[in-house]
């Protein structure tokens, strides 16, 4: 279970650049459950999400996994806990490295690193077998370097890295939102099957309706650094895409309003 | 062909230091010129130690560690107080100059006079062909003395060059590896890339310290400047090595590092007996690392344009 009490995020504070990206982010996340972010462009989900893998440290709050307070803990330290997928398919591997090395790294996360060798054969075949179901053919290309793959190939490596050891938390930040449509799918489908098999307990960003709609159990709309909107159990189950466009819109139509009555009242007193 | 051995042997002596520049060049992607003062530094305590009337085996480990210490320094300066790499190492480097002064107490120490691990290479010649004292070789004759010795650093390097291969391939030198590769990646998986810049560092400039340690036990003295354009040396000695074995595996960059010092040793020992200016050879290598990193460059530019033209 993971417990989010009243975080509070601002960036660049006391400049014009100031961002308040983070306003008293309040949630509890029960253990097992797969909880969908939504919000426009700049909403603060990343900046969430960033905040429990500890990227930052919050200016205030305080965050809790299994009863571990983390709200403090450095970055390399909390991964013991947390398994990623960023974004971009670049930032969740080592492109010059391996993916058998690459993997091998993955599956001492958080764990004690030794001098002894890091690619024993018996590992390599243990590899294979589970990079196998991915069906991408990369059980045979296990020593050419990461970067030399798709985006998609990269992803769900990411994916089966992050989930190697199974995590306390999974953290999904628009991991598919580089992919092309059918590449995409192919790596939703692998998120669910782990999610589903290891019950591991997930956050996930994602822009796509259909996606917050097809999985997890329980949706957090995010705007302006503030969660707005909350779905769960059947009411979530009931949702359609056309409910939460719709809800899109209606925020936008109220930003628009706030930004013409600010503009109203700026004319009057300046 | 005597001339030819010590050039080969100074290569190889200097192979550790371009293995030290292979860490922090193409493991960490910062050229760290904490190496220039790291390599005076190992000189200059080996023979100080060493005049001292200490063991030189225990003044080379000595100088050893004192490299070890200097590279960290420069570590911990880049990543806990957060100073740009460069800056880093030409602040330790440039403090080196002083701390170099002091360990020798004047600017050039005499090692001619002194036993050295050289030394015991000389007597491992005596031991192993008593009597001998010259080879004949291609119809040169050597003094067996010349080719045990070159034969001696042979054998540590090539120790050491496994040994570094050995590490980084091991679980922690892996994580060490990819602190170069991608940093995000390699936090998300639990590592610390501070720690790591700072023992990567740490480990380069102790492999450095050892090559100017064996450096003036060889040429029989230690020199304050004796760093001075030795980065951009070392680099050379990388870069060859890396266009003469054209594979990117570790083995083979490890590897292609030390033959990389050698042929450039001998490339310099040439062009010196041809005719050139010594004091051109700076200026020479310079342009050499400076095409050498440009040309690819270009290539690709060029490469990428014929794609867009088709
Ligand atoms: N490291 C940073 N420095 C400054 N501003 C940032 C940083 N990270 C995010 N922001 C700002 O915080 C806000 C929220 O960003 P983010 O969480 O990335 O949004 P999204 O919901 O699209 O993922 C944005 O206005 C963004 O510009
Ligand atoms: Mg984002």
């Amino acid at each position: 279970m993971i417990e989010i009490q009243n975080i509070n995020k601002t960036f660049n504070p006391g400049t014009v650049n100031e961002v308040k990206a983070l306003c008293d982010v309040t949630c509890t996340i029960d253990e097992g459950s797969f909880v969908v972010l939504l919000g426009t462009n700049g909403s603060g989900k990343s900046t969430l999400l960033n905040a429990v893998a500890g990227n930052f440290l919050p200016d205030s709050g305080k965050i809790t996994l299994d009863a571990i307070d983390i709200t403090r803990m450095p970055e390399h330290k909390r991964a013991k806990y947390i398994g990623r997928v960023f974004q971009n398919p670049f930032s969740g591997t080592a492109p010059d490295m391996s993916i058998a090395e690459n993997i091998t790294l993955a599956a001492k996360r958080g764990l004690h690193r030794s001098l002894g060798w890091a690619l024993p054969k018996t590992a390599i075949e243990e590899f294979r077998e589970k990079v196998r179901p991915l069906n991408m053919g990369l059980e045979d290309r296990l020593d050419s370097p990461i970067g030399k793959l798709s985006g998609g190939q990269r992803q769900a490596l990411t994916l089966l890295m992050a989930t190697w050891l199974k995590p306390k938390l999974l953290l999904l930040d628009e991991h598919t939102a580089a992919l092309d449509p059918k590449t995409a799918s192919k790596v939703i489908q692998l998120t669910k099957e782990v999610v589903e098999k290891e019950k591991l307990t997930t956050m996930m960003v994602t822009h796509s309706m259909q996606q917050a709609v097809n999985l997890g159990d329980r949706i957090l709309m995010l705007h302006n650094g503030r969660i707005v909107y909350e779905f769960n159990g059947q009411e979530k189950q009931r949702l359609k895409s056309n409910d939460l466009l719709a809800l899109f819109d209606q925020i936008r139509r109220k930003d628009q309003i706030d930004a013409t009555t600010a503009d109203m009242i700026g004319h009057l007193y300046i | 062909m005597s001339l030819l051995i010590g050039a080969i042997t100074i290569g190889l002596i200097l192979a550790l230091l371009a293995l030290g520049i292979f860490i922090s060049f193409r493991i960490f992607n910062f050229a760290d010129i904490t190496a220039e003062g790291s390599l005076t530094l190992g000189a200059s305590i080996s023979a100080a130690m060493i005049v001292a009337g200490f063991n030189p085996l225990l003044a080379t480990l000595v100088a050893l560690a004192g490299g070890f210490i200097a590279g960290a320094l420069t570590g911990i300066i880049h990543t806990k107080f957060e100073i740009n790499g460069l800056l880093s190492g030409i602040l330790v480097m440039t403090a080196l100059y002083s701390i170099n002064l002091h360990v020798m107490g004047k600017s050039n120490v005499p090692l001619m006079s002194e036993s050295t691990v050289i030394t015991y290479f000389e007597d491992l010649a005596k031991w192993v062909m008593p009597g001998t004292e010259t080879i004949s070789l291609l119809g040169n004759s050597i003094p067996a003395k010349d080719i045990v010795i070159l034969a001696s650093v042979f054998v540590i390097v090539s120790i050491f060059g496994a040994l570094l291969y050995a590490f980084f391939k091991s679980n922690f030198g892996t994580a060490m590896r990819a602190t170069g590769n991608n940093q995000q990646m390699i936090r998300a998986q639990g590592v610390n890339t501070k720690t790591m810049i700072i023992l990567g560092l740490a480990v380069s400039n102790a492999l450095i310290a050892l090559s100017g340690a064996i450096l003036a036990q060889f040429q029989g003295f230690a020199d304050v400047q004796m760093g001075i354009g030795m980065l951009v040396w070392g680099l050379a000695s990388v870069i060859i090595g890396e266009a003469l074995i054209n594979d990117k595996s570790l083995g083979f960059l490890i590897t292609g590092a030390i033959f990389g010092s050698v042929i450039f040793r001998l490339l310099v020992a040439v062009a010196l007996r041809i005719g050139m200016n010594p004091n051109d050879l700076k200026l020479i290598t310079a342009l050499f690392v400076f095409i050498a990193l440009v040309l690819p460059k270009i290539l690709k530019k060029n490469r990428m344009k014929g794609i867009e033209i088709k």
